[in-house]
């Protein structure tokens, strides 16, 4: 069984109890305990299934690269699933449900899968379920659906928030064991800024369970002076429970802080993502220990040999009474010394060297441990916990030689260095023969904008196994990093670190080394995903040669560990199968993050209302308060409509058109774009991005502009005023602004850079107000100030002055056919404006009106609209827009794209009217149906409704459409498609259906 | 050369036996001097090449060579969405066959690729969008592709895990497609790999075609770094490095390269059943059969040849997405990675002959090209063994951009694909 012994713990506090309950069962443990070792503490082994055969998982580790022990953490909208117990904090009041089981973790149906495993290797679905067909989506699919997955979906909305935090460093050092504290010494003594960050909420790593001495002393106060003297220097910034999360192009990191997991209920974020921009980055991450691959390794209470070292000296969890080591190399003596020294029994260490022979089995045979060389394990005896172990030769096919009964197992397979943080951003590996690792090729690290090298790995992490040689690695990357960054390295001593030396490891990739068939079935490289020896062999033998296929055949580390205790011996196990060598096989990619991040923190604060901004005009409250009903255009909220009691949209739209046709209506036209245009060269530039020539309009008068991209298609339209000799106001669509003005500036910047002209969104700088109606000159005149008299403010014409007091540009412009001044005032008095504007037309019935009615309005007259007549696809002259292309200028963006054989097609789909001969509407985005079908089998059509609508001036339906010659088909009759009904039958007319002589906006 | 059939048989026959007797699924043979056609790239679209070649044409002296590893590129990099809710007849023409094929490919291959018509949704979340969506859904009518628009309480009752009534973003309807969905990329290249191995062509990986030899405008074979390899005609099917290639047969295409981002989540049980694209906040997600949210970003915004993920977008995606599905706050992101994505101008594919007699080219696919691998690899086939391109693949030569005969998708809103 595994307990808590009376002695020792170096994490925990003793003195404060912590409860917490685990599938109902409460439980308790001490402050500073993880859940993994809580559980242990209280004999809980089995802490969840496996993801295909549902076998029973305890931890394996004792780290963030844990695949067995993940459970469903919190409920509600706290519920967060496939948390690792061995990274969980414990607290008073944490509650842990284990994952992919029915009925119980201890009693699971779907543990039959396990007895199906011989019919169930790698890749056994691409085999089979293929007949008869339907029967994949009715049946087999949604059985592998639930069968698969690991924790459940949460189904509440996240109750917490997240923040980002943004952070610039000379140095980024990524793990906080000696190497790294080390390197901290070493660049913040030279003075650079550096942050220093460990993922776990402990410094130190792995030398104080090592039982290190540093300088003499047990690595415990070295670290705790070295924390001191850094936190001292002011350049300094050390964060615990921050996890290095992924190093990107350019010096950019990621790191993840989990600010709130250990204590739920304080006020803050839950976990906080840093943004880093480093000037270096040294990754002292450490390295993880291999599984040894012996039939049963993935038996409850089989663990890392350092796992169970740490459960014991960090925790003081025996996690067995009786614990069997299994080795390849001299470090797991140091587990069996450390559970010897803590009284627990240690009946064998099983080691597959021939001699043992370092100080450390040497030490371990002093004190009467029992070791069996040139030995493995052919088996482990029980299901649900470790009851046994059977030792066989390390060299032969698994014959039994003694069952050793014990309820653990520590087994070590060798270190492998982390170099994920390495790898990211393309650093590269080279193989290690000694230690049969991947580490970090000081020669070809991550590049940066400069072509140099911007990261080091330090310590463990870049294969230096024993603690002497990490301070000095440490030390020599932190140097190295100031160098590079262009700083003096200052002097200090290194202090000296004391540890046993140790022998040559022997590569095991199989125990035993002639394992048969039935044994590799056994043994496990991916626990959490099941994969087994006998899988990577399997692909090998069907051509998934590439060690890509295989972990794609496989699934082997695509578990939520990502392989970090898998792949090297997967790997192994491949090239073996393959008889080649592992650097030639290589490993797959290492892709952030390097643990599993919230995806709460990247999407970070903006969620629910700052979500994305919401863009408002000087008068949005005021449309709030009215009854405005909002649509989204772009980042701005538009009203729709304005609902009065009991009307729907309809009426609103309806009532809103007839009292701007009849009255006055008022809209608020602040959001239209406005891009001034300055300098000597503003019309030269304006003749160049506008199919019109701009530089002929004399300041005081308005034009209306077509603007085209370089493929002659319509991208924006609107009316340019010319302000001064020099200074040209253009006016762009609501959605067009920012994208306008970044056409604007890319032509500038890329293509015309000797141009003198400048161009600046003044988009919300101004209130702009259209009074639009028969009355709309009476208000204004009410209003008073200025001349807005036909003689002096002409159609076309725009004046500067003042209004109700305000200073005013009042553009006489109609985007709905009826008498318009568009008036622009400072943004800051748009909303007293808007006031004066309502005060002097009540009389007349003034009303504010939304953009459904501007559309109507606007279609009544056939104007076109970007986005609705246009779709990036249409070219001016599909919309009989002819007279707005100059053909007095040399070029203008598109002109010759526009003179494409395609573009000058004479059978090009144009603009019309279109009037139903029922009435009613069309239907939005209705096609016109032709005769017959193309090669493809598809009905043709010949033309298509951009605009439709019903006209509350005409009462009748009223749409804009592109067909084929439509302009010369007057009066012909078109069948457009209705949804679920048959076509309705539409008659080719003018587009203009009011006031065709345009005598209503020129008045 | 026939393959061993995949059937329950054949599995239950070899567990008896620690499955010792499986055979390679796809032969991995030395370059030969000469074949009738080479297909440079082994991914999707080039074994589908081949493949079709085989099928509809009988011819079989193919070779597919592949410079890393078979199905390694944007075949395996993906987000496995299939669909053909295109808005312009000749995409739909396209997407549609694919679709169709993809509906028994399990069957037409003899490996199950788990195509699962579980259903597409496309989301309206502007009054702009929902114009457009019913514009395709009427254009869709007429072109034999099955969508409808529907109301938020439909898009609801499909997705319950979606919030429809967002402050920001409301859900206003959804273009959607029953009869798309989603299929296992990997096993879609080893299907293929191993049909065509199955017919006798060779599928040389490891083989880089370091140039392409020519003589009096003819494609006569390519050097690749295992030697010098004689053709008749030859297909250039490399996404992402299209314009590389295109340099060594001597002529330009209209492309850029671009990464796209990708990334999933760790797995849980089944919470979402269909495929859901929201485009004005930009972001898919789907879940895979193994349980994890499948999550697909947008491309950077500069170009390059690396495949590596970037941050920026997945933060822009996710932030949309946990808007869209509040329920995923707390998931956590398992692995993201990028894939290099070929851009024409008009986001739509080439499938063309080229200045280069005997030589044609199939890229292009932009962010959307898995969904089309059978129809393009049909299109291609046809191209190839006839020297002029059938009506699927007609309207996207290369001459439409010299011409301005664009087919444009973005304009129905769909930024993505």
């Amino acid at each position: 069984m595994s307990r808590r012994i009376q002695q020792g713990g170096r994490l925990i506090d003793r003195a404060q109890r912590e409860s917490f309950a685990f599938n109902g069962r409460q439980m308790s443990g001490f402050a500073g305990d993880t859940l993994a070792s809580a559980l242990l503490a209280n004999d809980q082994m089995m802490m969840g299934r496996s993801f295909k055969y549902h076998r029973p998982r305890g931890p394996v580790a004792s780290g963030a690269e844990e695949p067995n022990a993940l459970v469903g953490l919190s409920a509600g909208a706290r519920f967060e699933p496939n948390q690792r117990t061995t990274t969980t904090e414990i607290y008073t009041g944490l509650t842990a449900r284990s994952q992919n089981h029915w009925p119980s973790l201890d009693y699971d149906i779907g543990a039959l899968n396990g007895f199906l495993s011989p019919f169930l290797p790698a890749g056994f679905y691409y085999k089979t379920f293929m007949h008869p067909r339907p029967l994949w989506k009715a049946l087999f699919e949604p059985v592998i659906r639930h069968s698969a997955g690991l924790g459940k979906a949460p189904t509440e909305g996240d109750a917490d928030r997240y923040e980002h935090f943004y952070f610039f460093a000379d140095v980024m050092i990524v793990g906080g064991g000696i190497a790294g504290l080390q390197a901290a010494l070493a660049a913040g003594r030279a003075g650079a800024k550096v942050l220093l960050i460990e993922q776990t909420a402990h410094w130190g790593g792995r030398a104080p369970v090592d039982g290190v001495m540093i300088g003499g002393k047990p690595a415990d106060e070295w670290i705790a002076a070295t924390l001191d003297t850094l936190n001292a220097m002011d350049n300094v910034t050390l964060r615990s429970r921050t996890m290095g999360a992924g190093v990107y192009d350019h010096g950019y990191a990621l790191a993840y802080e989990r600010c709130e997991d250990a204590v739920p209920q304080a006020r803050g974020p839950r976990h906080r993502l840093w943004r880093v921009r480093a000037g270096q980055i040294i990754t002292a991450t450490g390295a993880i220990e291999r599984p040894l691959s012996f039939p049963g390794n993935d038996v409850p209470g089989v663990m890392l040999a350092s796992a169970v070292r740490d459960y014991l000296v960090n925790w003081a969890v025996a996690v067995g009474k009786r614990t069997v080591i299994v080795t390849n190399n001299d470090d797991a003596y140091r587990t069996a010394i450390a559970l010897h020294d803590a009284g627990e029994a240690v009946p064998v260490i099983v080691d597959a060297r021939p001699d043992a022979k370092g100080p450390l089995p040497e030490r371990a045979r002093a004190l009467g441990i029992r070791i069996e060389q040139g030995c493995g394990l052919s088996g482990v005896k029980g299901g649900k916990r470790v009851t046994g172990a059977q030792i066989c030769r390390q060299s032969g096919a698994g014959a039994v030689i003694e069952e050793v009964p014990c309820d653990a197992i520590a087994m070590s397979g060798g270190w492998s260095p982390v170099v994920h943080l390495w790898s990211h951003c393309g650093g590269k590996l080279t193989w290690d023969d000694a230690q049969a690792h991947f580490r970090p090729d000081p020669s070809r690290p991550p590049i940066g904008h400069d072509g140099a090298g911007f990261v080091i790995a330090a310590g463990s992490a870049n294969g230096e196994m024993l603690a002497g040689a990490c301070l000095q690695d440490g030390d020599a990357a932190g140097k190295a990093a100031i160098k590079a960054l262009g700083l003096k390295a200052k002097g200090g001593a290194i202090a000296q670190a004391e540890a046993e030396g140790e022998h040559p490891m022997m590569p095991v990739w199989l125990m035993p080394a002639d394992a048969t068939p039935e044994l590799k079935m056994k043994i496990f490289l991916d626990y959490q995903n099941d994969v087994k020896l006998s899988d990577v062999q399997l692909a090998a033998r069907e051509g998934y040669e590439s060690v890509e296929h295989t972990k794609r055949y496989t699934t082997l580390g695509m578990a939520t560990d990502q392989g970090k205790l898998s792949n090297i011996n997967g790997l192994a196990a491949l090239s073996q199968a393959l008889g080649a060598d592992i650097p030639d096989v290589g490993t797959t990619t290492f892709r952030p993050p390097y643990t599993p991040i919230s995806i709460g923190s990247i999407a970070g604060e903006a969620r629910g209302p700052i979500f994305q901004p919401i863009r408002q005009t000087p008068m949005h409250a005021w449309h709030s308060e009215n009854g405005a009903d909002f649509e989204p255009v772009g980042q701005w909220r538009r009203p729709y409509c304005y609902l009065r009691d009991g009307e729907t949209r309809a009426d609103a739209v309806t009532r809103e058109v007839r009292n701007t046709r009849q009255a006055v209506g008022l809209l608020d036209a602040s959001t239209l774009g406005k891009l001034v245009v300055k300098g000597p060269d503003a019309g030269k530039l304006l003749d160049l991005v506008y199919t019109n020539m701009m530089s002929t309009l004399k300041p005081g008068n308005c034009r209306y502009g077509l603007m085209c991209n370089d493929n002659g298609f319509l991208i924006d339209d609107g009316v340019v005023a010319r302000i001064d000799d020099q200074t040209f106001l253009c006016h762009t669509t609501t959605g067009g602004a920012e994208r306008i003005h970044a056409h604007l500036e890319e032509w500038l910047q890329t293509e015309w850079w000797d141009m003198q002209a400048y161009v600046a969104n003044l988009t919300e700088q101004y209130a702009q107000i259209a009074v639009v109606g028969p009355k709309a000159r009476t208000v204004l005149e009410k209003l008073g100030g200025m001349d807005v008299g036909r003689d002096t403010l002409p159609f076309m014409g725009w004046a500067e002055g003042e209004l109700a007091g305000i200073p005013a540009r009042v553009y006489r412009i109609s985007f709905s056919g009826e008498l318009s001044f568009e008036v622009a005032v400072p943004a800051s008095r748009g909303q007293e404006f808007w006031n004066k504007c309502l005060a002097a037309g009540a009389e007349f019935g003034i009303m504010p009106y939304g953009t459904e009615a501007l559309h109507v309005l606007r279609a009544e007259k056939g104007f076109i609209m970007i986005g609705d007549e246009t779709d990036g696809t249409v070219i001016p002259q599909d919309l009989g827009l002819n007279w707005a292309i100059s053909k007095k200028k040399d070029d203008f963006i598109g002109k010759r794209a526009q003179q494409r054989s395609h573009m000058t097609d004479p059978n090009r789909w144009k603009l019309v009217g279109l009037e139903t001969l029922d009435g009613t509407p069309l239907e939005d985005g209705a096609y016109a149906i032709a005769e017959g079908t193309n090669a493809n089998g598809q009905r043709k059509t010949q033309g298509r409704v951009t605009s439709t609508y019903y006209s509350p001036t005409l009462d009748r339906g009223i749409a804009m459409g592109l067909v084929l010659n439509g302009p010369d088909r007057m009066g012909e009759v078109l069948e457009f498609t209705r949804t679920d009904r048959p076509p309705q039958h539409a008659r080719i007319v003018d587009a203009v259906f009011y006031d065709k002589e345009g005598e209503k906006q020129n008045v | 050369m026939a393959r061993r059939r995949y059937s329950v048989f054949a599995l239950a026959r070899e567990a008896l036996r620690y499955h010792a007797g499986w055979e390679r699924a796809w032969n991995s043979p030395a370059p030969k001097s000469r074949y009738d056609v080479i297909i440079i790239g082994a991914g999707g679209h080039g074994l589908a090449t081949a493949y079709y070649l085989g099928k509809n044409f009988g011819i079989t002296n193919v070779a597919v060579l592949e410079k890393g590893w078979l199905g390694g590129g944007n075949t395996g990099r993906n987000t496995t969405i299939i669909r053909s809710n295109y808005l312009q007849d000749p995409s739909a023409a396209i997407y549609e066959k694919a679709r169709s094929l993809y509906e028994t490919m399990s069957q037409d291959l003899n490996m199950n690729v788990m195509f699962s018509p579980r259903g597409v949704i496309m989301l309206a979340q502007t009054e702009h969008e929902v114009r457009g969506y019913q514009r395709t859904a009427h254009a869709n009518s007429l072109q034999g592709v099955q969508t409808e628009f529907i109301s938020p309480a439909r898009v609801k009752q499909l997705v319950p895990i979606m919030n429809i009534d967002g402050p920001r973003y409301p859900v206003l309807g959804g273009l959607w497609q029953e009869r798309g969905g989603t299929a296992r990329h990997d096993a879609v290249a080893w299907g293929y790999a191993r049909a065509c191995s199955g017919m006798g062509m060779d599928i040389i990986q490891q083989c880089e075609v370091t140039g392409i030899r020519r003589e009096g405008g003819k494609v006569t074979g390519v050097t690749t770094t295992r030697g010098d390899i004689g053709c008749s005609k030859l297909g250039i099917v490399v996404a992402g490095h299209s314009g590389v290639m295109a340099e060594k047969a001597g002529f330009r295409l209209p492309i850029e390269s671009l990464a796209l981002q990708a990334l999933v989540s760790e797995p849980i049980k089944p919470c979402m059943d269909v495929v859901v694209m929201a485009n004005t906040v930009h972001g898919y997600m789907s879940q895979s059969d193994k349980g994890e949210m499948v999550i697909g970003g947008g491309t950077d915004g500069f170009n390059n040849y690396t495949q590596r993920g970037s941050f920026h977008h997945i933060e822009e995606t996710l932030r949309a997405l946990v808007e869209t599905f509040p329920v995923i706050s707390r998931l956590k992101m398992l692995r993201q990675w990028g894939g290099i994505v070929d851009m024409t101008g008009d986001r739509s594919p080439i499938i063309s002959k080229t200045p280069l007699g005997g030589c044609f080219v199939n890229c292009g696919w932009g962010t959307g090209g898995f969904k089309a691998i059978p129809g393009s690899g049909w299109a291609m086939a046809e191209l190839i063994a006839k020297g002029e391109p059938g009506p699927l693949a007609a309207e996207f030569g290369l001459n439409r951009f010299a011409e301005g005969r664009f087919i444009d998708e973005s304009v129905a809103a769909g930024v993505a694909h």
